[in-house]
């Protein structure tokens, strides 16, 4: 049993072990997570109102995205982003004189990059769950004299929430996975400090096998979150 | 073109290669292995179905790069440490990158199809089965004959889906050595500390042999489509 108290004190808290590390490396996993999913979410809501626009250039600028981000490696997009983003910013801030030397915030570009991917995926999602809600509705709100605007946001937005609750639970895990991604530019979540505890103690396996345990907590629990969410709005919007 | 553009064009055709042979196999192999976990996962029996869910969540619960991780370094520290394998002569294949990236990529496709194929076949109503029955058939027989093949159509075009994310996911084998297309960028970008035209080309890459396999899917989509 020498080994289990080993294993026990590598992960444990404190200076020998790495739980805490573990422990703050999981919760920017899930910051990044969260923050990716809004950024992604609010990119997603423009791509699917782009793509059910009549305008030509929307449409084609919406369709080349979403391409874009299916076809290509999300970690390619990442890194592309990621240079992109800091090369822009920078020559943007020491173009302005606002000062010469400029770092990006490794959880903006991280939060940006991946936000941008999860964009791509959202628009799919939330495409459909508009198209879902009956056309009657948007007509029937044209006929009372509500505004294009007033008509999404009163009318198509809160029918298209529940229709579209699988696929944005299917998106939260998704994301929560991807964010494994960020670690491959340099922000310190979840696998990267456990790659740099298991680096350090020469202890792969078990670290790696403590990171993928953390992942499958967390994604369980999403998913059972997801669905409780589910069978919550099914049963209060269904009584018509 | 110039001296740069001679290196780059020779470094992702090699990595280009990588990409497709480690594309191929990992598609293969796991897209046939995704049958028998969906089979085992249907299962009435406990002892094919409780391990076959567990494989299933691990994988699709887990990121595939911490996946590639623990089986490269992981697995492959473990086995470092049985002497036998350690100076066995099978140790340098064992030691490289690409079996560890072959194994992880075909069974994360394996569980991620084997739960589309799951649930093609519970889409597919019971009547099916009660007609085979009264036909006389077995029951291996009928899902041979009656199930699999309406599960199929059904299930294509989220198997086609699955294996765009495959090829995505090919780029991850990078981060454990295995040198393909992203890997060979990756190294041209450490060598000339050029971001931008190594990135953009192997993306360039990457999207048309994308389009080349949703091409494929679609035809075979439309050819079975045609026939019933």
């Amino acid at each position: 049993m020498d080994s289990m108290v080993s294993w026990l004190s590598l992960l444990g808290f404190g200076d020998k072990g790495w739980g805490d590390e573990l422990l703050r490396g999981a919760w920017l996993s899930l910051e990044i997570s969260m923050s990716a999913y809004i950024v992604g979410l609010a990119l997603g809501l423009a791509g699917a109102l782009a793509k059910l626009s009549k305008r030509r250039t929307a449409v084609f600028v919406a369709v080349a995205y979403t391409t874009i981000i299916r076809s290509i490696p999300d970690i390619l997009i990442i890194f592309l982003i990621y240079y992109t983003a800091t090369d822009v910013l920078r020559s943007a801030v020491t173009f302005t004189r606002l000062a010469s030397e400029f770092q990006i915030n490794g959880f903006v570009a991280a939060t940006l990059s991946l936000g941008i991917v999860q964009g791509g995926y959202s628009t799919e999602v939330l495409r459909g769950a508009i198209t879902a809600v009956p056309r009657g509705q948007a007509e029937a709100a044209h006929a009372l004299g509500l505004t294009r605007r007033q008509t999404f946001f009163l009318v198509t937005l809160p029918q298209m929430i529940p229709l579209a609750l699988p696929g944005l639970g299917n998106l939260w895990l998704v994301v929560l996975k991807e964010s494994s991604l960020v670690s491959l530019i340099g922000f310190t979540e979840l696998v990267l400090a456990g790659k740099m505890a298991a680096g350090a103690t020469r202890d792969y396996f078990l670290f790696y096998c403590a990171i993928a345990f953390v992942f499958l907590v967390m994604s369980s629990l999403s998913a059972m979150l997801f669905h409780a969410l589910e069978i919550a709005t099914t049963s209060s919007g269904r009584h018509r | 073109m110039t001296e740069f553009g001679h290196y780059l064009a020779s470094q992702l055709l090699a990595g280009i290669q990588t990409t497709v042979i480690l594309f191929v196999g990992c598609a293969l192999v796991g897209n046939l292995l995704a049958i028998p976990v969906a089979l085992a996962r249907l299962s009435a029996r406990p002892w094919l179905r409780y391990p076959a869910v567990a494989f299933i969540l691990a994988f699709r619960g887990t990121p595939l790069l911490v996946q590639l991780y623990l089986c490269y370094f992981g697995v492959g520290q473990l086995l470092a440490g049985v002497p036998s394998i350690r100076y066995s002569p099978f140790w340098p294949m064992l030691r490289g990158a690409y079996g560890y990236a072959f194994l992880t990529l075909s069974l994360n496709t394996a569980a991620y199809c084997g739960e589309i194929w799951r649930g093609a076949i519970q889409a597919i109503p019971d009547g099916q089965r009660e007609a085979g029955q009264s036909l006389g058939l077995s029951k291996a027989r009928i899902m041979i004959s009656i199930f699999l093949p309406q599960a199929f159509r059904l299930a294509l075009p989220a198997i086609g889906g699955q294996n765009i994310l495959l090829l995505k996911g090919t780029a991850l084998a990078s981060t454990i050595t295995v040198f393909e297309l992203m890997g060979a960028a990756n190294l041209v970008r450490a060598q000339t500390f050029r971001v931008y035209e190594p990135l953009f080309a192997a993306a360039l890459g990457y999207f048309l042999l994308a389009a080349l396999v949703t091409t494929g899917f679609g035809f075979v989509e439309r050819r079975l489509s045609r026939r019933y």
